[in-house]
């Protein structure tokens, strides 16, 4: 067991944990913040995926001893951002999700393409959300929702 | 799941169910229809066991609930795993109740008895019946609450109850009173119950029909939904489980020296698991560390007398199976037709099916805590009825002392509709050791898709003598597959030995063939088979709709109007026919006009009551098929809730794509699966969707049916027909390696 200081939703939280456990599960179990979701545990199906200083990164295969210094994003609080609130107020208005739990790390994989490309072209939009699986393939609505919010936001 | 073209009819309650109605203590209004029949009583009787009743079948309990603060809770007797059954149920009810819909919240209900499907007899979700079973039983649960809270306002106000109309939870009197229902919760509690009571003419509908957005939308979109796998109670315990290699081995033998160093694990012993089988629970305060033990266990397997399944070997078996005739299970006209057709006209197609995984997103998890005289279990089931039971068995606890919560669920396409309840037995098993302790079984997703429970591998053989006109004259199929229902509580379904989900979708085609055998064989394999979303259909509209457009090509004509000309023109293919003619005409614009290297591929197909037909618009980039448009018409019968259909046939054929994607089979090697996760079993990712699906919706005042499963079956067909245009290839092996 190590302890940590993290920087989460810009609060200030210590844990103490094995130097190996993942991101994702110190968020999950630790913080008792579940909106981050366990999918596969090998980056590949994107359901953990949430921002460290900026970047959407899967947190199920970041171990807690490499995240150092870098503050943390997730689902829960990525609405106080301008372009979260509107990413996810496009998800609800086009109705996208079906059983929903892939749906944190699709929002939170589209808020970092916006943030970084506003006017996103399909191509932008498939190569970064191209790495988040949806089983129920809500994938036509998820594409109109990524639009939906790059055009509110202009 | 089976039966699914059976033609069910909106039940209506029995003679001997009635309502029940008791004031809360926060003095709300709560309505039960309480069961009071011998024949669901019992756990696991099948609707066609039900004795014949006066009034046909009824539906099971549920109650809605009008709080003090004119809150309208409704509780739903499904599970929600993305379907929407968690809006539709409640604005069914809502409507008939006259109920300010942004009042309205909805609550999926625990099992019990009350809750059970009408037809089928426990509860559940399956064979896309959930709309189709319980409309009629919403329906009239919102019109004899409403009926109560009228006849509470009209005796405050003492006019006639027929003088008091409501609107958006509100009763207005004659001469302009109005009371909320929350203020008449109280009151409308010690109203009777009506016996009868008049139901809202299409007309009138204020919700159904409409595009309602679903109930959980925000939650699911802010991180702050709770599912299964979420649950946190106070010390709580997560357990995880090494499972054999191969189903039914043992553990001979483990060491846990170095797992049990592991900070955090509390125990490490050996349960019971699916098929006989032994494996090694380990317990620990949280996930990771129970997973790190996990990995550090040392387990050696005795699997003396396990079968070991192999894909390869299986598939040379199947196919010699497929040549000859098995167990009848369509037969018309003359068997010995084609045998008397000439080479010339004879078209012989083989198709081979491998193992399917579900692969929800929420891995599979359970959650029990056991008191010693009572327990309770959380779990998002799709069977709550068996799963209940089941974990009562394990604890040895009659049910009634087991509370068993419904937990929202992330997909599940069929995987928690299980009939042995393997993953509820495990939590069992394991919280029996920690009495007083909720401890959470986690499923990671290498024990998801190396579990079992898949999509079984099938082959099909078909031939089909053509006739002078271009249409098939005799056509004699035999399926290879092992049964799903064999040697589960639903066997009884069987007849004479046929497992009608293997051969659904071809034995009960639409198309008129004069000379037709159907046949099926079911090898008995150690591989356990579940049921996946559109069950037999996944595979039979595969087989039929390829065949039907290669016979249209042969016969060089349009491929939907080969269809049109071979459906039968009887009744029961009127959704069908009215879908093809819709897809027809809202394809019809784009499909002339194709790009150069773009083909359009079409399917037609009905499953669960519901006729479905599709136009894809293809080209192939990287050897793969991309898929710019899909045109979808479907013949539901009432659309409920339109936009849910629009969404669930939009979504639903990128997830029929499974079938399609390179990394989409689960094979297995001597006796073991050789996928593990998602980068073996390679799902449909964006880039393979379609980017665009219009949904057109057969106008029909028709009872509804269901549109779960139904989008499956078409999309994989229509795609191939398109790539066989482009490639002048026939595709007859799933999954699609190379195209």
């Amino acid at each position: 067991m190590a302890k940590y200081q993290l920087n989460v939703n810009g609060e200030r939280r210590e844990v103490s944990v094995d130097p190996s456990t993942p991101l994702l599960w110190v968020l999950r179990e630790d913080l008792k913040m579940t909106g981050t979701k366990f999918g596969c545990g090998i980056s590949a199906c994107g359901a953990c995926t949430v921002h460290v200083a900026g970047v959407a990164t899967r947190s199920c295969v970041l171990p807690i001893a490499l995240l150092g210094e870098r503050p943390v994003v997730t689902i829960e609080a990525v609405a106080q951002d301008p372009v979260g609130r509107a990413v996810q107020d496009a998800w609800v208005e086009k109705d996208v999700v079906q059983c929903g739990y892939c749906q944190s790390g699709q929002i939170m994989s589209a808020v970092a393409l916006l943030k970084h490309t506003p006017k996103p072209t399909d191509t932008n939009i498939d190569e970064s959300m191209g790495g988040n699986v949806c089983r129920c393939a809500t994938y036509v609505r998820i594409r109109e929702a990524v639009r939906a919010a790059a055009q509110k936001l202009k | 799941m089976t039966n699914s073209k059976t033609k069910v009819e909106a039940p209506r309650p029995d003679r001997r169910s009635f309502l029940r109605a008791t004031a809360t203590a926060a003095g709300g209004l709560l309505v039960s229809l309480y069961l009071n029949n011998a024949a669901t009583a019992q756990e696991g009787v099948k609707p066609e066991q039900i004795p014949p009743q006066p009034k046909k079948e009824y539906p099971p309990d549920a109650f809605v609930r009008v709080t003090p603060d004119n809150k309208v809770v409704i509780q739903v007797n499904r599970l929600e795993f993305g379907q929407g059954v968690q809006t539709a149920l409640p604005l069914i009810l809502a409507d008939e109740l006259d109920a300010d819909w942004s009042q309205v919240v909805a609550e999926l209900a625990p099992a019990a008895d009350v809750y059970k499907d009408p037809l089928f007899g426990i509860q559940m979700v399956g064979g896309s019946g959930s709309i189709a079973h319980s409309y009629q039983q919403y329906r009239e649960l919102g019109a004899k609450t409403r009926a109560m809270l009228v006849a509470a306002a009209a005796a405050r106000w003492n006019v006639a109850p027929d003088k008091c109309r409501t609107a958006s939870s509100v009763v207005h009197g004659p001469a302009g009173q109005s009371l909320k229902y929350g203020e008449l919760a109280a009151a409308a509690a010690r109203q009777p119950v009506p016996k009868t009571v008049r139901l809202k003419e299409p007309s009138e509908f204020k919700l159904i029909g409409k595009k309602v957005k679903r109930l959980d939308s925000r939650a699911k979109c802010d991180g702050s939904l709770k599912f299964g796998i979420d649950l946190d109670l106070p010390g709580m315990l997560v357990a995880v489980v090494a499972r054999p290699p191969v189903w039914g081995a043992k553990v001979k033998r483990f060491d846990d020296r170095a797992a049990r160093a592991v900070e955090g694990v509390r125990e490490v012993f050996e349960i019971p698991v699916t098929r006989g089988g032994t494996g090694v629970a380990v317990v620990a305060d949280k996930f990771w560390p129970a997973k790190r033990a996990r990995d550090l266990l040392k387990i050696e397997w005795d699997d003396a007398g396990v079968e070991r399944a192999d894909s390869a070997k299986l598939f040379e078996q199947y196919r010699q199976l497929a040549r000859r005739a098995g167990l009848s299970a369509a037969a018309r006209g003359d068997a010995k037709a084609i045998e008397r057709v000439a080479p010339a006209d004879l078209l012989v197609a083989e198709y081979e099916f491998p193992y399917l995984p579900h692969a929800p997103m929420e891995p599979l998890n359970t959650t029990v805590r056991f008191d010693g005289d009572a327990a309770e279990v959380w779990a998002g089931s799709q069977f709550q009825t068996l799963d209940h039971a089941a974990v009562a068995e394990v604890l040895s606890l009659k049910p009634e002392r087991v509370t068993f919560h419904t937990e929202m669920a992330g997909g599940g396409f069929g995987r928690r509709a299980v009939p042995d309840s393997h993953v509820q037995r495990e939590s069992a098993a394991i919280a029996k050791r920690f009495k007083g302790t909720p401890v959470k079984l986690v499923w990671s997703r290498e024990d998801d898709i190396r579990g079992g429970y898949y999509r079984p591998m099938h082959v099909h053989r078909v031939e089909i003598g053509v006739g002078r006109d271009g249409l098939p004259d005799a056509w004699r199929h035999v399926v290879v597959g092992q049964s799903i229902l064999a040697g589960t509580p639903f066997a009884m379904m069987m007849k004479d030995g046929v497992d009608n989900s293997a051969v659904e979708g071809v034995n009960d085609t639409h198309y008129a063939v004069p000379n037709f055998n159907v046949s099926v064989h079911h090898p008995q394999v150690n591989v356990p088979v579940l049921w996946w979303r559109s069950v037999g259909h996944t595979h039979s509209a595969f087989v039929m709709e390829t065949l039907i457009e290669e016979l249209a090509t042969r016969a060089k004509m349009d491929p939907i109007a080969y269809r049109r000309r071979l459906i039968r023109p009887e009744p029961e293919a009127k959704k069908l026919l009215s879908a093809l003619d819709l897809m027809d005409e809202k394809s019809a614009g784009w499909r002339n006009r194709l790009p150069k290297g773009h083909a359009v591929g079409f399917a037609c197909h009905e499953s669960f009551g519901t006729g479905v037909a599709c136009a894809a618009e293809v080209s192939i980039r990287n050897k793969r098929p991309l898929i710019h448009r899909v045109t979808v018409a479907v013949n539901c019968g009432l659309a409920v809730n339109p936009l849910t259909v629009e969404s669930q046939f939009q979504a639903g054929v990128g997830f029929g794509l499974s079938q399609l994607m390179a990394g989409g089979a689960i094979t297995l090697k001597d006796g073991v699966v050789e996928q593990r996760n998602f980068d073996t079993y390679v799902p449909p990712y964006m880039p393979d969707a379609p980017v665009a699906v219009d949904v057109h919706i057969v106008p029909s005042a028709d009872a509804p049916t269901g549109c779960g499963e139904p989008p499956v079956p078409v999309i994989s067909p229509a795609i191939v027909n398109a790539l066989t245009k482009l490639t002048g290839k026939r595709y007859r092996t799933l999954p699609l390696v190379a195209v």
